[in-house]
């Protein structure tokens, strides 16, 4: 009976895909459809639109409160004895920190500033590094020489130390940060895409479109780049967590942001004397922080299954041996790549 | 000899990019107003006199180019130069501060390679289960968190109750191991965790996606054709392949990371590499963060010549060529 049950759904699904197959789909259509039913991924774009929504609205918070960010209130948002209040005191929701500022707020301000800069240097990062991985892929020989071992140089550098010193000798300040930030980005990008477009330019479309007469520019980004979004795009949502953990290391260390301008790095790398007397200077912002990274991390993680077409057939074939242990159609095997370059970033942050 | 051709060649190309590190961080630090120098140097309200006396003696007086000759001279010797302050050879700073920064990588190995890899492989085997996605995010939480907030909660939740009730076996600060084994252990536990919370995460994911990649192939399938057990096919053909990045990623990690543990080592006090790096980044004292940057960038490349080298014997279809 329930054979009967298995085949009646197995035709109709048949059916249902070749009626659907007309249709046509492109790589990032099936993507889309397979992310969508992925729940943890789909929860994770619901909160990083919520935090960016937050971040935006910060001002209208700050206003509704009558607590701009950067200004300390020293009568009601400290106690006698100097220590931030605890939340809901005097109109304070979240507490406040140790000079007397609306904790809540500043966390929202901080949202803009940490966005912020894990945004533009992913960008920036994602840029320099397709460009150089490409260039250095495609036309190998000398030019493949001279930058691989310069991404292989810039990958040997010793991340943290040599961010302090930089940050130290300029200066620190939002350029410097996001400019130091980016230079230890691109380098793991760009190795990703250099081994992807050396596979890549051996294809036969490439060859074809050598021989009507393409040049190596146009091989390269009308040809070859559509083909490498699917990998950077995943490296580009772990890099962004990567870059705010970095800020907030930097700011440990007192090289990040600078106050008054308030980030989750500096928050929290303020409140660290203050662990035994006010613990939500430190849960609040370091909850925002965690949501925030862990909500890119296991985005980047959805996005690199449902970008993998052998997700479905890898986990089929180990459902029947497992005998049904899984539980969705979806499975996870994640790309190939040896080191995923946000955790490798993050990694060397903890060095 | 292939071996020996390979071994050259990836040693010359270490040696090239050591150069550019050392050039690059030459270039970053001492092209710059030699004022800049000299009165982080002497003080801030030093007089002209006595600036001028330390640019003469640090010879910060010279053309760039003979400064960048002497520089390279003793760097290919292995003299990675002499601290601004008291003039102690950098050389016996990172005798002093290896040991704080090898323990905690040693111990710190272990646990993160015993977590990551079980987690990583009993994620595998049982993909978008209960099991996977809480691990998942647990592990993933280690990345997703600043290092010195994980450290400074565990100084706050296990170290503080425990000594406040007299039980002091767990400290922070570095015990050597000269001092025995008892409180090397209680001083290194908790950054050992600390590093560990860190990496496994790395580890875990890794393992993971490798494994899975691995339990895809074609030879998995005749494994289980044979009628090989489950567990066998798992852990003798599937693990024992899905090592291979595994054991690339580790010797880069070891490499990076003895150069220099930064944030664990200031949060718990070590005085490791990492932490006198940022102790002379504070003092503005160039030659030292400019030998442990060089030394740092060479434990990479040193690691990464062995994990080639791992990678050729673990798995025959890499051919060194």
């Amino acid at each position: 009976m329930s054979l009967v049950t298995e085949f009646e759904t197995e035709a109709h699904g048949a059916e249902a895909a070749s009626e659907q197959s007309i249709e046509g789909r492109s790589q990032w259509q099936l993507t889309w459809r397979r992310l969508r039913r992925d729940k943890v991924a789909m929860i994770c774009i619901v909160v990083i639109v919520l935090i960016a929504l937050l971040a935006i609205l910060a001002p209208v918070f700050a206003s509704l409160t009558h607590h701009p960010p950067d200004v300390t209130f020293p009568n009601t948002g400290t106690t006698s004895a100097g220590l931030p209040v605890a939340p809901g005191t005097n109109g304070f929701l979240l507490g406040t920190d140790s000079v007397g500022r609306d904790l809540l707020v500043r966390i929202l301000y901080g949202a803009r500033i940490s966005l912020f800069v894990g945004v533009v240097t992913t960008v920036i990062a994602a840029l320099a590094g397709v460009t150089v991985g490409m260039v250095s892929g495609y036309f190998g020989g000398i030019v493949d020489a001279v930058l691989a071992r310069f991404i292989d140089a810039v990958l040997a550098f010793p991340y943290v130390v040599l961010a302090l010193a930089l940050a130290a000798v300029i200066g620190p300040s939002l350029p410097v940060i996001i400019a130091v930030i980016s230079f230890f980005s691109w380098a793991a990008i760009s190795r990703i895409v250099r081994g992807q477009t050396l596979s890549l330019k051996e294809r036969e479309y490439v060859e074809a479109a050598r021989s009507i007469g393409a040049g190596p520019w146009r091989i390269m980004f009308i040809d070859i780049l559509p083909n490498l979004l699917a990998p950077v795009l995943v490296l580009c949502t772990l890099a962004i967590p990567a870059a705010i953990v970095f800020e907030a290391t930097l700011s440990f260390l007192g090289l990040g942001i600078q106050e008054p301008t308030a980030s989750w790095g500096n928050i929290l790398s303020a409140a660290e004397n203050y662990y035994q007397e006010a613990w939500w200077f430190v849960v609040f912002p370091a909850v925002a922080l965690l949501i925030t990274t862990l909500a890119f991390n296991l985005l980047g993680d959805g996005i690199r299954d449902a970008m993998d077409p052998r997700t479905e057939r890898i986990f089929a074939a180990g459902r029947k041996q497992r005998r049904g242990r899984g539980r969705s159609s979806t499975d996870t095997s994640a790309a190939p790549a040896p080191a995923a370059p946000g955790a490798t970033a993050s990694g060397q942050v903890a060095g | 000899m292939v071996i020996t051709r390979f071994l050259f060649r990836r040693i010359l190309t270490g040696l090239i990019v050591l150069w550019v590190v050392a050039t690059a961080t030459f270039a970053l630090f001492f092209a710059r107003p030699v004022d800049t120098v000299a009165r982080g140097l002497a003080g801030r309200a030093a007089s002209p006199a006595v600036i001028e006396n330390a640019v003469r003696q640090l010879g910060l007086n010279q053309p760039i180019l003979t400064q960048y000759w002497h520089f390279m001279g003793k760097v290919a010797v292995g003299n990675l130069g002499y601290s601004y302050y008291n003039n102690e050879s950098v050389n016996t700073i990172v005798k002093q501060d290896l040991p704080p920064t090898a323990s905690l990588v040693a111990g710190g190995l272990v646990l993160w390679l015993i977590v990551g890899l079980s987690v990583g492989i009993l994620s595998a085997t049982r993909a978008r289960s209960l099991f996977d996605r809480v691990a998942t995010v647990g592990v993933l939480a280690g990345i997703s968190m600043p290092t010195f907030v994980l450290g400074e909660l565990l100084l706050l939740v296990v170290f503080l109750p425990l000594n406040e009730h007299g039980f002091s076996w767990i400290q922070d600060g570095y015990a050597g191991l000269s001092q025995g084994i008892g409180p090397w252990i209680g001083h290194m536990l908790l950054p050992w965790i600390t590093l560990a919370m860190v990496q496994a995460a790395i580890y875990t994911r890794l393992s993971r996606s490798s494994l899975l990649d691995t339990l895809g192939e074609d030879y998995i399938r005749t494994a289980r054709a044979k009628g090989l057990t489950e567990r066998r096919v798992i852990y003798r053909h599937g693990v024992r392949a899905a090592m291979t990045p595994v054991v690339s990623q580790l010797g880069v990690d070891v490499g990076a990371l003895l150069g220099g543990v930064v944030v664990v080592e200031t949060v718990f006090g070590l005085g490791g590499l990492g932490q006198t790096a940022v102790q002379a980044v504070d003092t503005d004292n160039l030659p030292v963060i400019i030998g442990f940057v060089i030394l740092a960038a060479a434990f990479v490349v040193i690691a990464n010549i062995i994990v080639d080298l791992c990678y050729a014997f673990l798995d025959p279809r890499v051919r060194i060529s």
